[in-house]
């Protein structure tokens, strides 16, 4: 047998382009007589719009066209849900250009096109809006009382409410030995890829066709409304993603934009790019993570946990966008995590506000409701002078009660199961590989001026069948060498690469005779999209299955043509034996060649390919754990990270060098956003963080150690590669790892975090106030 | 609008003489003027680094500075790094430690690497970091970039 590809660390073929500057993102594309278009934004949170003055910016040389709503007319259409679609939502949708007011700032109200970038935002500063300021509402408390009413012919600005029932939690905690009540609140923060959004239209008006590059993420999809609101046959649209700037959840999701853009190219005529600013960037593209948790728990006195209950509320912005109420409702479907929890309700609450709209960031629900369960266990654990350790092995569903049934916990699906893993053997795993044990005696130590702490989190996240199919096209060629047709798409994680192994293993080619294709609706016909870590699961599934299935036709034919049976042969780096031969058989080119030139193989069709979809509608659970070693400095609030590790098994890890990039990567981000990242509002619902001074990502100087540790012991059942998503697992437990171990570190004070992010201003006045108190 | 200026620079060894409006970047007088589009705008206002250059050997931030200032500079830029196909060391090890996801950043980070190693050739990790704390990533998480660096200030100290 030859060595397989997959679990193999084979270095990225995507990488040579982009360390040359030879990637095309979506702002390097230029197209002869290409216009450029600019937005025009609120500059205020919650107003009336009086008037819009466009004559002096039409009458700078080189404007070509200045469009509001009313010029779009009946076309005119909201940006549609996608997912989640919470009855009550839809009345909250974004209309493509204001309509008579604004609700956030930063919502498109007109959009100029000009010969060049520089003249059209020379345009929008020559537009005249007259704005009549009406109270804002930014706060989820204040939003609920309705005396702001962000969109008034509604009445209120509780859009929906999605409710959970699981047991019976109110008996349970009638009969608990133990209950606590908490309230917990993860922060507004965001992806903010390094490439901001951008497209580039081109209507054909001879063909009337459109062509659209930049659109990303979920193209078969996308295409379908835009061809809906162009009114166009959807083959007519051909929608490429080329190189792509960073997703995490934000990008490639339906905006305005999507449909000014072509809107605009169709009316021109011309193509027309638009590249979006940093500063649109933080206040348009879609926020997340701001929800709030009023949270119980109910256990007996040996810890044995009875239920939750839970009040979830999101603050969902001014608009509901295509995610609908998928981070408040995912961040309830997932509170119960890894642990037996018999009982649980919850309620979902979405609220509307005048803040920029909610959609997904990387890990979307998973690390808010980590970070709400995780912290209420380590309290608990405390109170009940438990080891936290314990507690949790205590609780976690145990490998013998898989698949675990938790019951319908999504709007309109089915019931979530936990579909395969060995929970305590993760645990046991993690805390042998961070010296958890040897580390301990540090907890709450006073060391040179700063307190230790150690925190850990158990995660478990689903993914999959979250949209139902993904499709693969291999084609077997001249050379020879094997072209691969995906439908999902890639974002900057090495697909590329990846899949040439899942499809060289599964066809029996060496893996450089693959090229890898994606991004392009023309490629492979229907497809949702590379989101949530599914992209391997379900893209790679998918081309596994027609890698399979081309390798039966070959061997048929070559079967055919030596006078074998095809179970007499095999396929193996690129040649077909005869089983228990070393010599090969039959050279693939050969095959190809008489496949092509006669009609007796292959049923008369000339060309070697198989096409297949995979289908499936349940959700793969990725798990692990977190672990931080912090040391915290109680006069500026300083949390040092000293050490960090991520175990996660996935399953089956197709390439380890891009899985622990996964994990390192995603714990970056989700240590970024716990310590420094916030969307700040001030007065008047002004967003304070427009710029990369002010919205603090983390930089190489603020990163710690980072272990990931992949572990392969429990393959899903649920598809034929025993994959479970990788792109996620690194981010989930930062926010609770961190918080439990700032807690852990700061308790001699009496500090229990309850309030993301831990930036020095926050630690520092959590320290004071607990300070004061017990003065007091 | 603005006025228009005559200028010459040299990108990559290769001499070019263009009339420019004075209020376009040197950013996007390389991207759209001479169609090195290898140079990337991540924030356009000097924070993200995604736009390093070199410009008479050292590295600058293209977004924040004028075409007209580059005039009679000689100027670097990602796309001069390799030779033909010959990779620089830098490009290579930031392949072979998976320094890169998106690519998005990539050619801010080896530009400021590049000026980084000539001043100093063997530098300490912690020396790597700091070189490199100006410019931003979203993907990779630097831990794999600061290797990438270390390795190929190995490689060409030997
Ligand atoms: S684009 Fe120049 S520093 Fe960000
Ligand atoms: S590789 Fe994507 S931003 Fe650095």
């Amino acid at each position: 047998m030859a060595k397989p590809y997959i679990g193999a660390p084979i270095k990225r073929r995507e990488d040579i382009r982009f360390i040359t500057g030879k990637g095309t993102y979506a702002d390097d594309i230029k197209l002869p007589g290409m216009l450029h278009a600019a937005i025009l934004r609120s500059p205020r949170a919650h107003a009336r719009i009086r008037s819009i003055d466009t004559a002096q910016a039409r009458a700078i040389p080189g404007v070509v066209w200045i469009f509001t709503l009313k010029d779009i007319g009946e076309m005119a259409v909201p940006v549609p849900m996608r997912m989640y679609k919470v009855p009550g939502l839809e009345r909250y949708l974004q209309p493509l250009l204001a309509r008579d007011k604004v609700r956030y700032m930063g919502e498109p109200v007109a959009v100029v096109v000009a010969e060049s970038r520089y003249l059209a935002e020379d345009a929008l500063d020559a537009i005249e809006v007259e704005y009549e300021d009406l109270p804002e509402v930014l706060e989820l408390r204040a939003a609920m009382r309705n005396e702001v009413l962000v969109h008034e012919e509604n009445g209120t600005n509780l859009a929906a409410v999605h409710e959970i029932s699981i047991g019976d939690a109110a008996r349970a905690f009638e009969k608990a030995d133990y209950v606590r009540r908490e309230e917990f609140r993860v922060h507004r923060h965001t992806g903010n890829p390094m490439e901001t959004r951008g497209l580039v239209a081109n209507f054909d008006v001879g063909k009337r066709e459109l062509t659209a590059y930049g659109m990303t993420k979920l193209l078969h999809y996308n295409r379908q409304v835009i061809a809906s609101f162009l009114k166009l046959p959807e083959h007519n649209l051909h929608f490429i993603e080329n190189d792509i700037g960073g997703g995490f959840g934000i990008r490639g999701e339906l905006y305005p934009e999507d449909f000014l853009i072509p809107f605009a190219s169709m009316r021109l005529g011309r193509p027309v790019k638009w590249i979006e600013d940093r500063r649109e960037h933080l206040m348009a593209a879609n926020h997340s993570r701001e929800v709030t948790c009023e949270l119980e728990i109910a256990a007996k006195k040996d810890g044995t946990l009875l239920a939750l209950r839970a009040r979830i509320y999101g603050n969902m912005g001014a608009y509901v966008r295509t995610h609908g109420g998928l981070v408040p409702c995912s961040t309830a479907a997932l509170l119960p995590g890894p642990y037996r929890i018999p009982n649980y309700q919850c309620k979902v609450h979405c609220v509307i506000t005048n803040k920029t709209g909610m959609g997904t960031y990387r890990a979307p629900g998973r690390y808010e409701s980590c970070f709400f369960r995780e912290r209420m266990l380590d309290m608990m654990a405390a109170d009940l002078e438990i080891d936290p350790v314990d507690l949790r092995r205590k609780n976690l569903i145990q490998p013998e009660e898989m698949p675990y049934e938790i019951g319908l916990t999504r709007p309109g699906t089915n019931p979530t199961v936990l579909d395969s893993g060995n929970y305590p053997s993760a645990l046991n795993r993690a805390l042998k590989e961070f010296d958890y044990d040897k580390l301990r005696p540090l907890q709450g130590r006073f060391e040179n001026g700063r307190y230790h702490g150690i925190g850990l989190a158990y995660f478990v996240k689903n993914t999959g069948g979250l949209e139902p199919y993904e499709g693969a096209r291999v084609v077997l060629r001249d050379g020879p060498s094997v072209t691969v047709y995906l439908s999902i798409n890639v974002l900057g994680q090495g697909h590329e690469t990846a899949m040439a192994q899942i499809c060289a293993d599964a066809l029996g080619v060496p893996m450089d005779w693959i090229s890898v294709f994606h991004g392009n609706t023309d490629l492979v016909p229907f497809g949702w999209g590379t989101f949530a870590s599914r992209g391997t699961v379900m893209g790679g599934s998918a081309l596994h299955l027609a890698a399979q299935g081309l390798k039966k036709k070959i061997l048929t034919i070559a079967g055919d043509h030596l006078g074998a049976g095809p179970a007499e042969l095999d396929l193996q780096e690129g040649k077909i034996y005869r089983k228990g031969t070393e010599a090969p058989a039959l050279d693939l080119g050969k095959l190809v060649a008489l496949v092509r030139h006669s009609t007796m193989h292959n049923q008369g069709q000339p060309e070697l390919e198989e096409t297949a979809y995979f289908n499936s509608n349940k959700m793969t659970h990725s798990y692990g754990v977190h672990l931080a070693h912090v040391a915290v400095d109680p006069e500026t609030g300083m949390v040092e990270i000293l050490k960090y590790m991520v175990v996660e098994d996935v399953g089956r890890c197709i390439n380890p060098l891009l899985v622990h990039g996964q994990a390192v990567g995603a714990a970056v981000q989700g240590i970024g956003g716990t310590l420094l990242e916030e969307l700040v509002y001030g007065e008047n619902g002004q967003l304070l963080t427009t710029t990369f001074r002010d919205y603090v990502l983390p930089s190489s100087t603020d990163v710690p150690a980072i272990e990931s540790v992949v572990l392969e012991e429990v393959p899903s059942p649920l598809n034929p590669l025993g994959v479970k998503g990788a792109g996620e697992g690194g981010m989930v437990g930062t926010g609770a790892a961190l918080a439990n171990a700032v807690s852990y570190a700061l308790s001699s004070l009496g500090v229990e975090i309850k309030e993301l992010p831990l930036s020095p201003d926050k630690v520092r006045a959590l320290i004071r106030r607990r300070s004061a108190e017990q003065a007091r | 609008m603005s006025s228009k200026h005559t200028i010459t620079v040299t990108v990559n060894g290769k001499s070019y003489e263009r009339l420019v409006e004075a209020r376009v970047t040197l950013a996007d007088f390389l991207r759209n003027e001479l169609d090195l589009t290898g140079t990337h705008l991540g924030c356009e206002h000097g924070v993200c680094g995604a736009c390093t250059i070199l410009l008479n050997g050292e590295a600058v931030r293209s977004c924040s500075l004028l075409a007209v200032q580059a005039d009679g500079a000689e100027l670097l830029t990602v796309e001069g790094l390799a030779r033909g196909a010959e990779l620089h060391p830098l490009q290579q090890a930031f392949q072979d430690q998976h320094a890169l996801q998106c690519g998005f950043c990539t050619p801010g980070f080896l530009m400021t690497a590049y000026a980084f190693l000539k001043e100093r050739p063997k530098p300490t990790e912690t020396e790597v970091r700091e070189a490199i704390s100006g410019n931003l990533c979203r993907c990779t998480g630097y831990l794999p970039i600061v290797k990438a660096i270390l390795q190929a200030a190995g490689k060409t100290t030997t």
